[in-house]
């Protein structure tokens, strides 16, 4: 057990905007961390500087021992951190099958790979009486569960979610959360960005909470669900 | 039986406005930029042909295969010298376009300071004696042209549809931020793009030269165009589209000029444009589709 993703004072900015302000978390091996905040507080800025898709200003973002900043952002998933962004994105025109593969597109393990789809299609079976469909025709819930599924067809160490409930119904976000806690247990290290403070402090054992770009609290998961300011501010009293 | 020979003829000259359009469409499909220069390539790869077979005086097989790799890498260069950077900094649409007529004109003064603006002649490269079907006559060229294109496509519809490479072709023209979450290089893929459509282009270009012995530096902007109208009529990003609308643009050229007038034949390709904007904008095959939420 160790640190796997280490973030250290982290400053963004947006033009003239100090969207991220000095912040500073890490991720334990095996363990799911939650950043949680209101919309606009730097959620999603803070994983798009992960991903390379923003540019830090300053600080160090160091993932199994790799400086993530002077990497491409193509490259970051083969080091094992794979991503399942915001709103999904799935490719909506391919089938369920090409997303699929789109995730093992860094692998060139033939035989291995064919195993692997089904390991996926067990975790998920709704995927797989719809193998052959193009994607862009499946439900929400069934394109967070394709998101998902995606991600893990690398063989990652670390899965990152941004805001994997998003526009779902509350049945479909205890399922996906229940396929995330599931994918933790057989030891995937999982960073976890969401709005619904609830859920996420529910399977996380360790959270952050953002606000207005700086890290307003931290802790165990199961403390901060009792604490009495993230109650009153994130889950409704 | 006119009728038909007509039809023939059209489908002969319409394979080589596909075979273009195959690579306006490849090229808006991953970066939503109609490279006006691309009708240049044509006439690139037909002076490839004429330098490799007349000039050096080589066999044809290798002045196709050198056209074609010319082409290739000419695309690929292009798209790294006058596109990436632009890309690269997610520049507005409009100053790609403006950067794709800029080079098509240097491409079009290039090859006039290199060869001068007369036309050259090509020679007669593969000939066979016409078939006769049913009273209809097929020449070598209409023959040579229709089965090249369809071969052409049916290939690039392999490549797209099953190997890694054209899915991440796909991957990257539907969502080139996702595409690269998965460890595509999108960059790679984008120039792979303007490589494939470039060597069609150049497949084109030979076509055209077996059917018209004559070439041009400025022989690639009205070609060019009119593959252009080819991909918007039948759906520009679409494959199969960019074929078809080749074909039906070569049967309605081929019809004009055997029923009505040969100096109507430009006037009725635009004409087919304008009401392929004003009546179904995303082509015949083209699709709106929409994101789900």
């Amino acid at each position: 057990m160790g640190v796997m993703l280490s973030v250290k004072n982290l400053d963004v900015y947006y033009g003239s905007i100090h969207a991220i302000k000095n912040i500073s978390f890490e991720v334990q091996e095996g363990e799911i961390v939650t950043l949680i905040g209101a919309n606009g507080a730097g959620k999603t800025t803070t994983l798009h500087s992960i991903s390379g898709l923003v540019k830090p200003k300053s600080g160090e973002i160091t993932f199994c021992g790799s400086n993530l900043m002077a990497i491409e952002p193509h490259k970051i998933i083969r080091l094992g951190l794979a991503q399942v962004p915001e709103g999904r994105r799935i490719f909506a025109k391919m089938t369920v099958q090409e997303n699929l593969e789109m995730g093992a597109y860094i692998r060139n393990d033939g035989g291995t790979i064919e195993k692997d789809y089904e390991r996926i299609f067990e975790r998920l079976p709704r995927l797989k009486e719809r193998r052959r469909q193009i994607a862009g025709t499946l439900s929400g819930g069934e394109q967070q569960m394709l998101a998902i599924g995606r991600a893990l067809m690398c063989n990652p160490k670390m899965l990152l979610l941004d805001e994997p409930s998003m526009g779902l119904s509350p049945l479909l976000v205890g399922e996906i959360f229940e396929i995330i806690q599931d994918v933790n247990k057989t030891g995937m290290t999982v960073l976890l960005v969401e709005q619904n403070a609830k859920k996420a402090l529910e399977i996380a054992n360790h959270a952050y909470v953002l606000e207005t770009g700086s890290i307003a609290m931290e802790g165990e998961a199961d403390e901060l669900a009792n604490n009495e300011k993230v109650r009153k501010a994130y889950l409704g009293g | 039986m006119e009728f038909l020979s007509q039809v023939i003829n059209g489908l002969g000259i319409g394979s080589i406005y596909a075979l273009v359009a195959l690579g306006y469409s490849m090229v808006y499909g991953i970066v939503q930029l109609i490279n006006f220069a691309h009708g240049d390539i044509i006439m690139v790869g037909a002076y490839a042909v004429f330098v490799i077979l007349v000039m050096m005086n080589l066999p044809l097989w290798l002045a196709v295969l050198g056209s074609i790799l010319f082409c290739g890498i000419a695309g690929v260069v292009i798209e790294r010298v006058a596109y990436h950077r632009l890309l690269v900094h997610d520049a507005p649409r409009i100053s790609l376009l403006i950067t794709a007529i800029g080079v098509s004109i240097f491409l079009q003064n290039l090859y006039q300071l290199l060869f001068g603006s007369d036309p050259k002649s090509m020679p007669k490269m593969f000939t066979f004696a016409p078939l006769q079907l049913g009273g209809i006559q097929l020449t070598s060229s209409t023959i040579i042209n229709i089965s090249v294109s369809v071969v052409m496509m049916a290939g690039l519809q392999l490549l797209v549809s099953k190997m890694k490479i054209g899915k991440a072709m796909r991957a990257t023209s539907e969502d080139a931020g996702a595409a690269k979450l998965m460890g595509i290089n999108t960059n790679t893929t984008i120039a792979f793009t303007f490589g494939i459509g470039s060597a069609l282009a150049a497949v084109g270009a030979v076509l055209y030269c077996n059917t018209y012995p004559q070439i041009k530096p400025v022989m690639g902007g009205l070609l060019g165009l009119k593959a252009f109208v080819a991909a918007v009529l039948g759906g520009i990003g679409s494959i199969p589209g960019a074929m078809l609308g080749g074909y039906l643009l070569g049967v309605a050229e081929s019809m004009t000029n055997a029923y009505i007038s040969s100096n109507l034949t430009d006037a009725v390709v635009f004409g087919i444009l304008i009401i392929v904007l004003l009546v179904k904008p995303t082509g015949l095959l083209g699709k709106n589709t929409r994101e789900k939420v």
